[in-house]
């Protein structure tokens, strides 16, 4: 501990981290993912009664940060980090924070436009109320230039400021000679603010700036409903947000402190308890027990000895150890998955099928729009620019857009009450095409923390296993924990007291428990007279009472709740099972159970082998979805069209993906995917809807007899049965399926 | 008939008031975070007269 965090004694890593610095007012934000109850918050914001060095501390919580001002004259942002972390809030710091300043996910400014939309298109809303029931006939003429005037000057904001969103993305779609769906409502208002515009200042009458104005807000409190996203999530971390800032290098006898980035092979570090290991390297001195669940998801550390190679990405548990740089931080077995080109160019993301959609209805309407014109030409030619107007106004695709906006703003809501966070809304529609699946095993199919213990050998009585209790409780070796915390309450009030208590790392435990010598571990340290032959292989931890051999523990994945159910139900379904495993095939029988004997089950895969049997399967045009969790999946995930990690506690880390589950859900796979498919139904759906609303429309504009009046109405009824409708419907599906 | 135009002179204000109070109120940031100050309010009185010394932060 007391090291640990010496690198944030380093001046240039203190000033990548701060925001802002003068000489006695330092501000710093740090992000708490332990923070989970008001009691957190209170204890956060009296930092400055437990440290007067401390100005003032503001958590925000539901994005899991405190933002802190302290002087840096009465205490350094070290001494800031260890109050933190001694009070049991550690602040996740890591390279990427020194790399990339946070994004502010919270956009101001889309609020501001939807706020003076909703005010213009409401009061324009009240002001035309006087035309519509006159039917155009106010007796007094200055009343009705008023309104209209007043109307024009109230539209102003909305054309030139709310809807400028609008205009850019169309903008930015037709310079890259793409038509998306934002040109043709960009066309639509434009089109319906000159004509009204022209009808105002002529005084031909009122224009259509009601419904102008409408199709903006709902526009734009559809794009609100649906990009509004988990704050307190992360999807695109890489390596760089697992690894340390800083870390302790050996120089001419003396320890250093020095920034990650900075580690040349060769160079000699400390790695104390709880560090990361930042590069490949070999251990010069000590004890190594690597725990790589970042890694690859399994707990259980592993022992290394002098001389041996240790991979980057593990923690070291237990005393600090010495090693020496093989491979530098970008160069290492887990990190060089990161130079692949998939992490270098961002996802190519599929088009929602709503633009291919919107590039027929924009053809299919100027078609009208030119019959129509010439129709008029022919017949009538005073009619022939009203009507065409009339056409574009009435018939733009806001409903059609709003129907997709609205469903998948509730389903990535329903997905959220059951701990299925989604990136973005495009996800939904990627996880219905999915066909193939991938699963990981350990992390994955498994629980982390939850292993079943089994025991054979000479059957042991309550009082004994209190005693093997007593004995691991002394240890925090993960296996003694495993076993201490499955044997729960055994020992019922009991006085057992525990002499000699050693500790062998590698071995084993043993002490005197209540007058009777006691020994935990590996058969080898157990049983001196050790011979391969008599025990089998696999984790198992044997107990030994009065020199006597009694038997053994065995510990073993204890799958996830419901995985059985839910791979058996996607089989029927006709998805097509993966299991890609990094470890040995130990589990191959229970799998094979589970999976059935014709799946591909695959042990041994290396991160890069994971990634290359999804771009494998991608070249056969299968549309892969992959759960996975630790780093080792990170470029499988990446690869996937569709990536999901799996997190026991969504505060943990999680590798970049396009959704994150809570591992308790694993097990309703199913009805994801059957929702999500469910979900692109209701938006086709809602379609026909919108169209069935814009032939009625369209029956009056080619008439060239649109009243304002009439559009006046469709257009917010449209839209607000469309919305009721999806939300109403997706709501109802979700029940349906079992997500309720 | 003339009141209509003093009526509407009114209502726009009033309602532009609510506006600006809304613009005002989002810029200040009071939605970045609905739940913390339900929390914070419950604070003993003493903590919020030593918050109240500060000077206001500006991100």
């Amino acid at each position: 501990m007391s090291e640990r965090f010496a690198y944030l004694d380093d001046t240039p890593t203190v000033n990548k981290l701060v925001q802002f610095s003068s000489g006695t007012q330092t501000n710093v934000t740090f992000s708490l993912p332990q923070m989970h109850c008001s009691s957190c918050v209170f204890l956060l914001e009296n930092l400055h009664r437990i440290e007067p060095g401390v100005t003032k501390s503001q958590v925000n919580f539901q994005r899991k940060e405190v933002f802190i001002i302290f002087n840096p004259i009465t205490i350094s942002l070290r001494k800031v980090v260890e109050l933190l972390a001694f009070i049991g809030y550690e602040p996740d710091i890591s390279l990427k924070d020194s790399t990339q300043k946070k994004a502010v996910t919270y956009n101001k400014k889309q609020i501001y436009h939807i706020g003076i939309a909703g005010f213009c298109f409401a009061n324009i809303m009240m002001l035309s109320f006087p035309e519509y029931f006159s039917s155009g006939n106010i007796e007094q003429a200055g009343l009705k230039a008023t309104f209209t005037w007043l109307n024009l000057f109230l539209s102003l904001p909305v054309l030139l400021f709310s809807a400028s969103s609008i205009f850019i993305s169309a903008w930015k779609g037709l310079r890259q000679k793409f038509l998306n769906i934002d040109a043709p409502i960009a066309l639509a208002i434009i089109v319906t603010f000159s004509r009204s515009y022209y009808e105002i200042i002529t005084g031909h009458g009122a224009g259509y700036l009601d419904s102008g104005t409408g199709i903006v807000f709902f526009m734009l409190v559809g794009r609100w409903f649906q990009n509004k996203t988990y704050d307190s999530f992360a999807f695109d971390r890489d390596y760089k947000s697992y690894f340390p800032l800083g870390v302790t290098v050996i120089q001419n006898n003396t320890e250093k402190n020095i920034p990650v980035t900075q580690l040349k092979k060769d160079d000699r570090i400390i790695i104390r308890n709880g560090e990361m290991i930042p590069a490949d390297a070999m251990l010069l001195t000590g004890n190594a027990s690597v725990d790589y669940s970042f890694v690859s998801g399994e707990s259980s550390p592993i022992q290394k000895y002098m001389g041996e190679l240790i991979y980057a990405g593990g923690k070291q548990c237990g005393a600090a150890i010495e090693l020496q740089i093989i491979n530098e931080v970008s160069q290492s077995y887990i990190t060089q998955l990161w130079n692949n080109d998939i992490f270098k160019h961002k996802k190519n993301k599929e088009q929602s099928f709503i633009h291919p959609w919107s590039r027929y209805f924009t053809l299919a309407l100027f078609s009208v729009a030119i019959i129509t014109a010439i129709y008029w030409s022919i017949a009538d030619t005073s009619k022939l620019l009203p009507a065409v107007t009339a056409v574009l106004i009435v018939a733009c695709p806001c409903s059609l857009l709003l129907s997709a906006t609205f469903t998948y703003g509730n389903m990535l809501r329903i997905f959220g009450k059951h701990k299925l966070f989604l990136k973005n809304a495009a996800v939904i529609e990627s996880m219905a095409k999915a066909d193939t699946l991938i699963f990981d095993k350990t992390g994955t199919l498994t629980q982390n923390h939850a292993s079943a213990l089994q025991y054979n050998g000479t059957p042991l009585s309550k009082k004994e296993l209190a005693t093997v209790q007593a004995l691991t409780r002394q240890s925090a070796h993960p296996l003694s924990k495993i076993i201490t915390d499955n044997l729960g309450n055994v020992n019922d009030g009991q006085l057992l007291t525990v002499n000699g208590f050693k500790e062998f790392a590698g071995k084993g435990i043993e002490a005197v428990v209540n007058d009777m010598p006691v020994k935990i571990g590996s058969a080898a340290f157990v049983d001196e007279l050790y011979n391969t032959d008599n025990y089998e292989s696999g984790s198992q931890i044997h107990v030994q009472f009065n020199k006597v051999h009694m038997g053994a523990f065995t510990i073993s994945n204890q799958y996830r709740s419901g995985i059985k159910q839910a791979v058996t139900e996607l089989q029927q379904k006709g998805y097509e099972l993966h299991l890609l495993s990094g470890d040995n095939d130990t589990e191959k029988n229970t799998l094979t159970k589970l999976f059935g004997k014709d799946a591909d089950i695959r042990f041994n895969q290396s991160p890069q082998n994971k990634l290359d049997t999804v771009q494998q399967l991608q070249s056969l045009h299968k549309n892969v979805l992959m759960f996975g969790d630790g780093l080792n999946d990170a470029g499988a995930l990446m690869q996937s069209n569709t990536g999901i990690a799996v997190s026991d506690s969504t505060t943990q880390f999680s590798p970049a993906c396009d959704a994150i589950i809570d591992g308790s859900k694993v097990g309703l796979a199913p009805r994801f995917l059957a929702y999500a498919r469910a979900g692109k139904k209701i938006v086709a759906a809602s379609f026909i809807l919108s169209i069935i609303y814009n032939f009625v429309g369209l029956s009056f504009a080619v008439q060239g007899t649109l009243a304002p009046i009439v559009a006046a109405i469709l257009m917010p009824a449209s839209s607000i049965s469309i919305v009721l409708l999806v939300t109403l419907l997706s709501s109802l599906v979700a029940k349906k399926i079992g997500l309720k | 008939m003339s009141a209509l135009f003093v009526l509407i002179g009114i209502s726009i204000v009033v309602a532009g008031s609510f506006l600006a109070a809304f613009l005002w109120s989002v810029n200040k940031g009071q939605f970045e975070d609905d739940y913390t100050p339900s929390v914070r309010m419950l604070f003993d009185d003493e903590l919020k007269e030593a918050a109240a010394t500060e000077t206001p932060i500006k991100k």
